[in-house]
Formats: structure tokens, sequence, C-alpha cells
């Protein structure tokens, strides 16, 4: 689709909080209003905050003991294949295929692939590396890494409406109700 | 943290890790007003004038040392080994501390942790960058060691020999290297977003913001994020306890009276975060006078490590009389000779000795609070476990291999001048590295700190809305 003239989208409604026990509130009762499309934004974690909007989500352990596993494949199989069969060396009588000897670097391969896999499924599953993101727009969103806690409602939520949202916002005991643009 | 109410001074009451009055802007403006400001301590120059100009002679010693070949240094047969394995065993253990404080104390919920484990990582890190250097540069030739060491398909088809200690070490410690800067870094993504939002000058918040990678501190990021935390802490626990069995390895597998011993893997780990603990308090008792830290970094995390180094130190000792109980009780004439060289007769028997005033005597005025919680009595016990850190490893390295089988080929070994300005010189790389850290990066972790204070514990509403 293209317009003649780009008008800026809403992207959706900021609200600015106070403290982490009105922000975790509000996402109670953001949820239970049954909007969907929410995120929240905090300076540091806050315990039960992610559920409170709806998410669930068990994949980095999933991804992490895929890597962990393809890890110790590829670590033992890296050994046998070239102490067996692309190199076989005889140093002092021992067995081409020596079990014990090819624990520690396939221990560490292990351990290798599940981190990198831990940190690469980290980035991938948020979208990292980002460098531009709608609620960034928000004049005062800078202090969400120090010290104000921030709900958005999107505007592509089915039941948004500029309005009747922005007053429930307002009702949760957000200090200020801002639209945000795309 | 439970709620069982404790009486009046009880030790078992928790201590609060941060002193009260502290808040979220408090912590913020603290910790970013170290990087972003225009006076910086003048001691910090000192640092790094004193390890900037060490890092010269380190550069000068690796330059001569490619130019002439290892002849340089002070090892030969039968002392094969000397400074360089020693230097690399001392960085690699005061390495393991870092680890111990972030992956350890995090699976145990240790919360004082979160003071110093940023500075703990970052020293980590650069601990094992001076370890690599040396076995690096012992191979002569590190250009070509790139074959001996790693297997990848090379135009001899030739491939490393994994029965080799050696090859194991290789593969423990880069995987140690890479998984230790992976874990600091996803440590760092939060905090390096409150600098990017907090620096004024446009540049300088652009570089922040490239590296926080587009951090916003949405609820479900912080879900993800604490879950890969977690599995990151505990994947590093039994990394960086394989990480010094393997480097004992290196000596348990050999056939050396004094090296080839069960008890080296354990004694090893604990030597390890002995090494390390010292190390983070030599580290940070001048770094929380030059910025003011005292409410940050309390007397209570001084005391915790205190105990730490000496629990671990024990650890130690207990490894010192295994050695000479084994040496003793395996009936070998070898290895009765190499207890008695090593503590009495043979020409390096004082190293040991000072090593035992070093790690076993001097560490014991830790058992008194009140020393603990004296920061010179604490920093001067700390210097001696870094020097006996040292001496235990040239007391294991350099006496068990000048005197070995056949007295014929017995032979005294003498560091050179190259070999001190080699190890003073990686001193001088750490320092400059863990200055710069401190100068431009949040030394300790900012949004960690956030949640201990009470107001960012919030409790689910009542009225049964979670999940």
């Amino acid at each position: 689709m293209s317009h003649a003239v780009e008008v800026p989208q809403t992207y959706g409604l900021m609200a600015e909080f106070d403290s982490a026990q009105t922000l975790l509130d509000a996402a109670h009762a953001v949820q239970r209003a049954g909007y969907t499309k929410t995120d929240a934004f905090s300076p540091m974690p806050i315990h039960g905050l992610a559920e409170a909007l709806g998410f669930e989500e068990h994949l980095i352990p999933k991804i992490v003991l895929t890597g962990g596993i393809l890890g110790l494949i590829a670590g033992y199989g890296l050994e046998y294949w070239s102490s067996v069969i692309a190199f076989p060396l005889n140093i002092g009588g021992r067995p081409y295929h020596s079990i014990v000897a090819f624990i520690p670097p396939a221990y560490e391969t292990t351990i290798l692939l599940s981190a990198l896999s831990c940190f690469g499924s980290l980035l991938f599953l948020c979208g990292f590396p980002e460098p531009y993101h709608p609620v960034f727009n928000h004049p005062r969103f800078s202090l969400a890494t120090a010290d104000k806690f921030f709900l958005v409602i999107e505007a592509n939520d089915p039941k948004f409406s500029p309005d009747t949202t922005k007053t429930f916002l307002g009702g949760l005991g957000a200090k200020e109700v801002v639209s945000v643009n795309e | 943290m439970h709620n069982t109410s404790f009486p009046e001074g009880d030790f078992r009451a928790p201590v609060p890790v941060l002193t009260p009055g502290q808040g979220y802007r408090s912590i913020t403006d603290k910790l970013t007003g170290l990087v972003f400001t225009a006076n910086t301590p003048r001691a910090w120059f000192a640092f790094v004038g004193v390890g900037f100009s060490l890092l010269m002679c380190l550069l000068m010693a690796l330059t001569w040392l490619l130019l002439k070949g290892i002849g340089i240094w002070g090892n030969n047969i039968p002392v094969g080994w000397a400074f360089d394995i020693i230097n690399f065993v001392w960085w690699i253990g005061i390495g393991h501390a870092g680890t111990l404080i972030s992956a350890v104390l995090l699976l145990f919920k240790q919360d004082w942790r979160m003071s110093i484990s940023r500075s703990a990582e970052a020293m980590t890190i650069f601990a094992v960058v001076c370890a690599a250097i040396f076995p690096i540069f012992h191979t002569g030739r590190p250009w070509l060691a790139i074959y001996w060491l790693l297997p990848y398909p090379n135009t001899m088809l030739l491939w490393p020999n994994f029965r080799s200690p050696l090859i194991w070490d290789v593969f423990a410690v880069s995987t140690y290297a890479t998984v230790s800067i992976v874990f600091w870094y996803t440590g760092l993504i939060p905090d390096l977003a409150t600098f990017r939002d907090r620096a004024k000058n446009k540049i300088v918040a652009r570089v922040y913001g490239i590296l926080a990678l587009g951090w916003r501190g949405s609820a479900k990021h912080w879900y993800r994020y604490e879950n890969a935390s977690l599995l990151l802490a505990g994947l590093s626990t039994p990394l960086v306890l394989s990480v010094h069995t393997v480097v004992s390895f290196d000596f348990a597998v050999a056939v050396l009276p004094g090296w080839h011993a069960t008890i080296f893997p354990p004694y090893f780990v604990a030597g390890a975060v002995y090494a390390g603990f010292a190390m983070v308090l030599t580290l940070l008792i001048p770094l929380r006078k030059m910025y003011g830290l005292q409410d940050l970094i309390t007397m209570h995390h001084i005391e915790n490590m205190a105990k730490v180094m000496l629990v671990t130190g024990l650890i130690v000792v207990y490894g010192y009389a295994c050695e000479l109980f084994f040496g003793w009780y395996s009936g070998n004439t070898y290895e009765r000779f190499m207890l008695i060289n090593r503590t009495w007769r043979g020409p390096y028997a004082w190293a040991y000795w000072m090593l035992l005033l070093c790690n076993f005597i001097v560490p014991q005025l830790m058992w008194s609070k009140r020393f603990r919680r004296n920061i010179p009595v604490v920093f001067f016990v700390c210097m001696f476990v870094n020097v006996g850190m040292w001496l235990e490893r040239f007391v294991i390295i350099v006496t068990s291999l000048h005197r070995d089988f056949i007295p014929s080929s017995w032979q005294m070994y003498y560091p050179t001048r190259w070999d001190f300005l080699t190890f003073f010189g990686t001193i001088g790389l750490f320092l400059t590295l863990m200055f710069l850290f401190v100068r431009v990066l949040p030394m300790l972790a900012i949004f960690e700190l956030k949640t201990l204070l009470p107001e960012a514990k919030p409790k689910a509403s009542g009225d049964g809305g979670s999940h």
C-alpha cells in the first residue's frame, strides 16, 4: 500500500506509573479487562508482571537443552572422527577411541553450545538487536530505565478505542497517559 | 529471603545488603554518575598510569620473545615449565571468583553478591586474558600454535591429539572465556540501556545504545532475560569447576612425583576460589574508597568475602596435608624424596614455608570478626594470599620438576628479567583493563541492586488476578 502522504499511525496508549506496585496492579486490571496486545516496562525485573499480562513462554530452556545435546554430539563426534577415522595416531599404545580422555573436551563443547544457544535464543526471541521501537517516541520513556514504570496498550488491540482505553488507563493510578505514534 | 524472625542480634538474621535510604533514583544517579562525570578520581589516573606503564613492559617483553625465542626465559630441561605455567594457573584461578560470585551465589540466592558481581565478572574476563598470554607465547610461535591446538581442517590433514590434557585445557579455557564474556554481556544489557538513556552527549548515547541492542525493559523481555540468566548461571557453575579441574589435569595426569595426585582437581578449584576472592577484595577495597561506594559495597560484603576466603583457604590447607600424607603413605621412594626435597632438604624449601605463612598462618586472622571488619587488616591478608597462591604454583611446578627421578638430570631454575617483566606486564594489562572498565561501564549491576529495594517487590493483587 502506498499513500501519497505518510500519516503517523498511532502505536498505542502509554500510561506512566510511579511504583512497581501500581504497575503490577494495573497490569492485572488490563488483563482482566480483556486487552491482549499489551506490554509493561520497568527498570528492573518484577516477578509476576509478564504473567499478569498473560505472557507465558517456555522456549529458552528447550533451546538450551537442544544446544547442549548438539554440543555434546558435535564435540564427541569431532574427537571420534579426527582420532579414529581421519588421523589415527598411536600415542603410547592407547586406543584410538579413548573414551575417558574424550570426556573433558566433549563436556566443554556441551556447555559452550548450551551457553551460546541460551544467549542466542534470548536475543532472537526478544528480537534484538532492535534499533527502533515506537515506545521510544514517548518523551519520558528514557525514565523506564531509571525509576519510572510504563504500560502500553497497542492500537491494534481488538478492544482498543482511543477514548475509553485512555479513561480506563487513567483510572488505574497512572500519572499520565500519552498516545504514542508508530 | 524467608520470613522467620530471629531474636535481636542473632547471627542467622538476614543482614540488609544495602544501607537504608536508597531508592531507584539514588542508585541510578550514583552509578551512572561514576561514568558521566568530569571529575574522575585522581587515584584512577595513578592506577591507569602504573598499569599502562607495565603494559608497555609486557609488549616489550613479548616482542623480544618473538624475536629471540623462548630461550630468553629461565625455564629449561628439567624445569621445562616455570613462570609461564605458574602465571597461567595463577591468573586462571583469580578469574574463578568472578564466576563463583555471579553464578554459584546466584543459584544459592545470596543477594549480597549483586554489589560485587559485575566487577568480579569483569575481573574474570581480564584475568583469563592475562592467563591466555602465557601458554600462547610459550608455544614460541603462536601463529603455528593454531594448528597445534585447534581442530580445524588444515592443508596438512593434521588433527590435535585429544588424549592430551593440554588440548583439554584449550577447550576448557576457550569455553570459559567465551561463556564468561557472554554471561557478563548479558548482565550488562539493561545497564547499558540505563546509560544510553542517561547520557547527555549524543555520540556517547549512541554507542551505549548500540551496545544495549534496543533494550527497553519490557516485561516479556525481563521474563526471558531472567530465564536466560538463571540458565547461564547454571551452566557456568559446572564450567567453572571443570576449568580448574582440567588445569589440574595438566599436572595430575603426568607421572611426576608432586604432580601425580588425585587430590589435585578439588584442591585446585578451592585454591582458585581462594585466590580469586583475595583478588576481588584487593581490587574492591581501593575502588570502593575511590568512588565512595560504602553504601553499596558495605562492611557486610567485605566480611562475607573474608569468610569465603577463610573457608576456601582451609580447604587448600587440607590439600597440602593430603599431599604430605599421600607422599608418605605411598611408600614410594620418589614420592617420599619429593616431600623431603620440597619441605626440608631442597633448595626451594624456603618457598614452601613462605607458602604456608601466606596461605595458612596469616589468613587465620580472619577468624576474628574484629579483623574481618577492619579494612587494612583484610587488605593485608589478601596481599598475603595473592602472594601465597602464586608461591603455591611455584612450589608445585618448580620443586617437582627440578629434581625428578635421576640425580644426573637435576638442575636449578632461575627466572630471568624477561620472566619478571612478562609477569608484571600482565599485572599491568589487568590493571589497565580493569580501570578502563570502571571508567566506561557500570561497575555495579544497577538493575540488580534495584531489585533489592523493598518497593521493587510488589505483591500480586489479591482478587485472584494472576495467571
